[in-house]
Formats: structure tokens, C-alpha cells, sequence
């Protein structure tokens, strides 16, 4: 069946072997003519190379302050049926694990409702229906909450859908269990998820380990991640059999072809405290001095282990460039044990949100508060106590703030005392 | 009750959040939760986790265009309850893991999604160019300067060796974002891809008063291009052409600011980072090449460009090493010239901390 507008550029799209969404979206569109007029509109955005949605769009659900992204097409002369084409967030399983069940009765719920195309899943971890009308977000709303017991995610000044690694479900690795983490934070801060009432948007992310699989340090806010602070755990029979080529070292993931293995060369000498040794017989690591970067233990997984005194590492201010530049996040607890209910990290988060919600300026993120106060005023604030492993270098300029409390006879002069053992 | 459109809090429900992460888990993964002992990779994206008991779990791994019908998922569905009991999963990077508690349905599996034609790539293990981590695109923003899902596409297709195989030095990232808004990962990853425009925004002055919030579209401005200007009877705002950047967030601010330009907007490419704290830190991707046109539907130079990268970095990167790593080893000034990119001023930082760029030792390479 000939579908309603050529589209040349985009066929082009449908060669080679990675998958193509122009194929997918081109069997759709005979039964769906949102699909048909999004083809339509892609392949004038590829012909003019500029985009076609009309700037913003504010819609959603009432009580939810987010959730929806509003999005409106700029020739709805020529495209009729994407002149409506909002985007929905839906609050994933943490890790997203599904059964096919669920997302058969997504897909049934949203192909009468709206175009059938999805992004599974968008950046923060939200599935994304993606292209509705103003009219089904209700409904649809209503269906996704008594149907599927499913929610929303965030959009907006509030707090994003949380996200984490797959963590304890099938790592052995992971230092803490990020999906009860993740599960956990997002229904306690529900209303500030749904209610947008941030100075800007807000994200937590949790990895297990500082292998950081859902990049918690680059893009959260609030960035969980597991550690460990005792030992390594070593098989020493098991560092034998990978020097001695029996394991495939990297658990494969350079190929599987034998090969020899050279532990100096690829371990030892890798570490980046050169805290290990390894003399032939017995692999020896210092651990006081291990800075538990995971090479060590991602090469020989099955001789090496993370400790059993687990925690997290928190870390907070990550952003992308706009405004002030683009910024990790920076170590402000060095370890945290997190058991449920994780009260002491919520006291810590509460604590933040109390002095960002009074202190930041209209979209500022955390990060770029943090930079503009000091970060000293933030563990003020945040009543922690600075620490060595909260950075890189000791400053190097000597422009230092000190509190005139702390400074004997504080800041009042005696100018005529002054004057009396200094003639002007 | 069925929803009724003329009494919308009727019956309401809020805030019951996502389902709980456990509620999909095949029986395997629930059994042995926190007591896996190790896993291997067992070919090019298909993995075996191993459990303490002694239970194995097998995962494979395959492609996902991110941007995929009902239809498709669908179809996605069906493999799932051929072969995995109904489970399957979703990666960080949008890949779709099919979960095997049964091992003689493995192999079956494998042939089933290798029989499919295109659909479902096995790979994104190991040393591999895995998923692209990507954004809207064309497809739905507002603010892009370039499309994602096609531009995606065009590099994945060129880089697909890669994708399932294990022959790299390290795991490659590559991450694209439209706008330097960099909704996703561009920031932090191995290879980057960035929409950039190049021409400053075009000022609606009729429209700026009804439909801007000035001081708001004022504080929008890194460089502090943009001050308020009276345009006759108009309120509206002046931009200082010579102080902006093209970065668009007066735009995002202001709807009547666009600046999107078919021949202005492109490509930029950015290399070098990474998250994982593995052997060295987490580093930002640097900027490599500053402008590429786009060029639909295939953006051809932007794809020789990643690839050229890419062959580079294979050929010269040493085992475990993060293409940052190895142009940390080998410096900047190898890596232009090994790649035959070329260095411009747009390379050199000019903004705020730019100092700390710049080259403050007499070590060098000519």
C-alpha cells in the first residue's frame, strides 16, 4: 500500500544492517496515520535540515505538575495528524526488567491512543510514548494508573524518574542494591517528582560499583555509588589458573581465543596505585592503599571480588554544559552504608533540598550552585565535615575566607590603638 | 469505573509510582539476588551470570533502534515467550537483553534472532562499539541543530563490525545529542556527536513581548550576549552577535529567538571521555572536530570522521585502553596527526577556565 508522502531520504535510511527505525515506522504507518504524517514531516526536516516542532508546548494531567512534554508540529497544513504530538514519561521498573505481559498491555493501551511509536527508553530511564494528543493524556493517564498500576515519570523542576545500574538482579559486583535504592527514593519523594517545586531539575542516579553502568556521575544530581572499604576478596587458586591461561581473563570480553595471559603487564602494572603484587605464586594487594577503580576485579572476576563492608560513595552536582559549564559530580560523603530505610542518606538529601530550594537561583542546578556558594557552604549547610577525599588538589591561590569568629579579637578595630603603635 | 471525561477527579489515582523492580523478574534472578559469584561473556553479546548455588542465568544481548513501534516490541515479546519464559529486559544504552533460565533454548534463540534478518543484532558485549546513547533528533524537539535517529543509523551501520565482535582495545561509547543541551551522555563518552549551530539567533521583536519572559531570556546567556532594547513601542532585547556562541538557550527561554539554519547547523565531534572509574578517572570528551555539514539522509562525512577515529584508536589504542587513555598516552598532538583531523582555533578554549587548557610545560611531541 502507498503511503501518503514520498519519502526518498528516509528510504535511504532502510539499508544496512542496523536495525532501521524509518522500516519499523514505515510498517506502522499503513494503520496508523500519525506514523504516516511523522514520516511525512521527518522527511521535509531531512530536505530542509532544520526541525519542524513549533517551540514548547504545556500540557499534561491534572494534579501532576509534569510528566508530559507538549509538542506541537509547524506545518499542521501539510500534517494534519502530528499537529498533536506529545510525548508521555512512564516511570520504568527500576533496571527495567519486564514480562512480556506488561508491555503487551502498554502497547494495547497506547496504539488506539497515539502514534505506537515508543522510545524504550528515553536518557533518564522514563518509557516514552511518544506522540499523542491533548485529548488522550487523560485517558490514558487513567488507564496506565487502574490498568497497569503504572505512574508517570518527571518532567520539569522537580525531581526526574530516578534510575540505577541493574545492580544485586545479576552482578556480582554490585556494592549495594540499587534498585530498592531507586525503588525506594522515588515513591518517598513522590509529590517532589510529580510537583515540579525545584529551583531546576533534580536527578538521583545509583550504580553498584565505581564502574558507574548508568553513568551516575556524569548525569545525577545526586550521584549513588557502591564501594567497599575492606578487603578485596582474593581465590588464590583462581588467580593461578588465569596466569596460567586456564581463565579467560576479562571474563571474554577481549575475545576468547587462547591466548597468554601476562598479569604483570595487565594487572600489576595497570593498577593505579601499584598497590598489588604478584611473584609467581600468590597475588598480594595492599588494600589500605587500593582506590577500588574495579580494573584488578573486572579482569580476573572470578579470582577477585569487592569486600563484604559495603556502602556508597555520594557524590553530588553533575550537569551538562548549560549554563555554567558541564560538571561531574564531586565527593562530599566518602562512604555511606545504605540499608533500608536509608534514613540517613534521605537526611542528607532533605538537607540539600532545603538549602537549594532556599538558595538557588531560577534554573540553577545544584552543581552550579554549589560552584557559585563554595563548597564549603554547602557541607555547611549539609552539616558535613570536609575531608581529603573530597578533592583532587588543596587550593592553590590564598584568597581564603575565614569566619571572624575564628579569628582571635574578630573583625572590630581599635583604629586609635592602631594609630597609638602606628604613626599614619 | 471506566474513566468518565466530564468528572476528571473521580476516582483519581497519583502517586503509586513505577511497579517494583522485583515484580518482573524471572525466578532465577529473584532466587539468587545479591548472590551471584561471577559471569562470562560467552560470544559477542550473549553473557552467563553464575549464582553462589550454582544457578546460571543467559543473556543476549541485541541492537535496538531506541525510537521502535508497538508492533516491534510486540515482536520482541513473542521471542521472549519462545524462548525466555516471558522475560526480557532493557540496557542502560537502549539495547533489549532476552533472558534464558532454560540453556537448551539458547542456542535456539540465537538462530531464531539471527534468522530475522535485521531486527535484532547480537553484540554490545566486551570490546565492542556498543548502542548509541542518543536524543530526539527531528523526531520530536524543538531546539535540535541535527537529526539523531538518522544520523545514529548512518554511524551504526558503518561501525557495525564492531557492534558484534570483540576486537577493540576497550569498549567504545558513542553518544549523540542534537543540541548542546547534551540530554544523555555526549559529555562523557569515548565518541561524541553534537548538533552546534553557527549563526546567532533571529530576534521576532513583535513577538518577543508577548511571548518571552525578558529577564529570564537575559539570564539564559553564558557569555552575557543578550541585554533588553526597545524596539519602538516594543519591548524586546538586543544580542551582541560578536559575544554569542550559537548555544541556544535563549531559545529554549524564548520561542521567538530561533536560530535554526539548514546551512548554519551540523555536526561537532567530541572525544575522550568516559564515566567508569576504572584505571584512570571519569573524564569529559574533548572537542575534536568543531563543524561538519549535515548532510541527510547518511551524513557521510560525519561517518567517515567517527570511523576514521575509530580505526585509529583500534589500531594504536593498547589493551584496556579508553580511546582518552590512549590520547592521553600518546597527547593531542598525536592524535591529529594520526587521524589527519585538523587543528583550528575553535579547538583552543576560550571560556572561563580556559587557561587550565592550555599547554603549560615545554613537553611536547613534534
Amino acid at each position: 500500500m502507498a503511503l501518503k508522502h514520498a519519502t526518498p531520504m528516509l528510504d535511504e535510511l532502510e539499508k544496512g544492517p542496523w536495525p532501521s527505525f524509518v522500516t519499523d515506522v514505515k510498517r506502522m504507518a499503513p494503520k496508523n496515520r500519525m506514523c504516516e504524517d511523522w514520516l511525512g514531516i521527518m522527511e521535509m526536516s531531512y530536505r530542509d535540515k532544520e526541525g519542524h516542532w513549533k517551540h514548547g508546548g504545556i500540557v499534561g494531567v491534572l494534579g501532576y505538575g509534569g510528566g508530559v512534554i507538549g509538542r506541537y508540529c509547524d506545518r499542521p497544513d501539510l500534517f494534519p495528524n502530528v499537529a498533536h504530538f506529545h510525548t508521555i514519561r512512564i516511570n520504568q521498573p527500576a533496571s527495567k526488567y519486564y514480562t512480556t505481559e506488561v508491555l503487551r498491555k502498554l502497547c494495547d493501551l497506547f496504539e488506539p491512543r497515539g502514534s505506537g511509536l515508543t522510545n524504550l527508553h528515553g536518557s533518564t530511564g522514563d518509557i516514552v510514548l511518544l506522540g499523542t494528543t491533548t485529548d488522550q493524556l487523560e485517558p490514558i493517564f487513567y488507564e496506565l494508573t487502574h490498568e497497569m498500576e503504572m505512574d508517570l515519570g518527571g518532567s520539569g523542576s522537580n525531581l526526574r524518574t530516578p534510575e540505577g545500574c541493574l545492580g544485586m538482579s545479576r552482578c556480582e559486583w554490585s556494592c549495594i542494591n540499587t534498585q530498592d535504592i531507586i525503588y525506594d527514593l522515588t515513591m518517598e519523594y513522590q509529590d517532589a517528582l510529580h510537583r515540579p517545586m525545584f529551583p531546576y531539575k533534580f536527578k538521583f542516579k545509583a550504580s553498584g560499583c565505581p564502574m558507574d553502568c548508568v553513568a551516575a556521575i556524569a548525569r545525577s544530581d545526586c550521584s549513588i555509588i557502591g564501594t567497599w572499604r575492606d578487603k578485596i576478596r582474593i581465590d588464590q587458586d583462581a588467580v593461578k589458573a588465569y596466569a596460567a591461561g586456564e581463565l579467560v581473563p576479562h571474563a571474554g570480553a577481549g575475545g576468547r581465543e587462547k591466548r597468554a595471559f601476562d598479569i604483570t603487564a595487565e594487572v600489576i602494572d595497570l593498577c593505579p596505585t601499584k598497590c598489588m603484587e604478584w611473584d609467581g605464586k600468590a597475588l598480594k594487594i595492599w588494600d589500605e592503599d587500593c582506590t577500588r577503580c574495579m580494573h584488578c576485579i573486572r579482569v580476573m572476576p572470578r579470582a577477585l571480588r569487592p569486600g563484604v563492608d559495603t556502602g556508597a560513595t555520594i557524590l553530588v552536582g553533575a550537569k551538562a554544559p548549560i549554563l555554567e559549564g558541564a560538571q561531574l559530580s564531586s565527593v562530599v560523603i566518602p562512604f555511606m552504608k545504605m540499608e533500608p530505610p536509608y534514613a540517613e542518606f534521605k537526611e542528607f538529601v532533605e538537607k540539600v533540598w532545603d538549602y537549594w530550594m532556599e538558595n538557588g537561583k531560577n534554573r540553577e542546578r545544584l552543581g552550579e550552585m554549589i560552584q557559585r556558594v563554595g563548597l564549603r557552604e554547602f557541607l555547611k549547610a549539609t552539616d558535613l565535615t570536609p575531608d581529603p577525599r573530597m578533592i583532587n588538589t588543596p587550593r592553590y591561590n590564598p584568597y581564603i575566607f575565614y569566619d571572624p569568629a575564628e579569628v582571635p579579637g574578630g573583625w572590630e578595630h581599635d583604629g586609635v590603638a592602631f594609630r597609638q603603635r602606628h604613626q599614619a | 469505573m471506566a474513566f468518565d471525561p466530564n468528572n476528571l477527579m473521580q476516582d483519581r489515582i497519583t502517586d503509586i509510582g513505577p511497579p517494583k523492580y522485583d515484580r518482573f523478574f524471572p525466578p532465577v534472578i529473584k532466587e539468587n539476588f545479591g548472590k551471584w559469584k561471577y559471569h562470562e561473556i560467552l560470544e559477542p553479546g550473549v553473557l552467563v551470570h553464575v549464582a553462589e548455588s550454582g544457578a546460571e542465568i543467559y543473556s543476549v544481548r541485541i541492537g535496538s533502534a531506541r525510537l521502535i513501534s508497538v508492533d516491534l516490541i510486540r515482536e520482541m515479546c513473542d521471542i521472549a515467550d519462545k524462548f525466555c519464559g516471558g522475560f526480557l529486559r532493557w540496557t542502560t544504552r537502549n539495547n533489549v537483553e532476552f533472558l534464558v533460565s532454560d540453556k537448551s533454548k539458547l542456542q535456539p534463540l540465537i538462530d531464531h534472532l539471527r534468522s530475522r534478518g535485521n531486527w535484532f543484532p547480537i553484540g554490545g558485549t566486551g570490546n565492542s562499539v556498543t548502542n548509541i546513547v542518543h536524543t530526539q533528533g527531528w523526531a520530536h524537539c524543538h531546539t535540535p541543530a541535527i537529526d539523531a535517529s538518522g544520523v545514529v543509523k548512518a554511524v551504526m551501520d558503518e561501525l557495525f563490525e564492531y557492534f558484534g565482535s570483540h576486537k577493540l582495545p576497550a569498549q567504545v561509547r558513542i553518544a549523540l545529542a542534537c543540541c548542546l543541551n547534551m540530554c544523555g551522555a555526549v559529555h562523557c563518552s569515548d565518541i561524541a556527536i553534537l548538533g552546534v549551530h553557527r549563526k546567532p539567533p533571529l530576534i521576532e521583536h513583535d513577538r518577543v513581548q508577548n511571548v518571552c519572559e525578558i529577564p529570564l531570556v537575559i539570564a539564559a546567556c553564558p557569555t552575557a550576549a543578550i541585554k533588553p532594547k526597545k524596539v519602538g513601542e516594543m519591548k524586546s532585547v538586543e544580542i551582541n552577535q560578536n559575544r554569542c556562541m550559537f548555544c541556544g538557550n535563549c531559545y529554549t527561554m524564548c520561542p521567538a529567538l530561533p536560530l535554526a539554519d539548514g546551512e548554519g547547523d551540523g555536526i561537532a565531534i567530541w572525544v575522550g571521555g568516559k564515566v567508569s572509574n576504572v584505571k584512570s578517572v571519569p573524564m569529559f570528551s574533548k572537542l575534536a572536530v568543531p563543524y561538519i555539514p549535515n548532510e541527510p539522509p547518511r551524513w557521510p562525512t560525519a561517518v567517515k570522521t567517527v570511523k576514521k577515529i575509530v580505526t585509529e584508536y583500534a589500531a594504536g589504542g593498547r589493551r584496556y585502553e579508553r580511546v582518552g587513555e590512549w590520547i592521553n598516552r600518546i597527547g593531542w598532538e598525536r592524535f591529529f596527526e594520526k587521524t589527519g583531523l585538523e587543528f583550528r582555533h575553535e579547538h583552543i578554549d576560550d571560556y572561563r577556565l580556559a587557561m587550565t587548557t592550555w599547554r603549560t610545560t615545554t613537553q611536547f611531541k613534534f
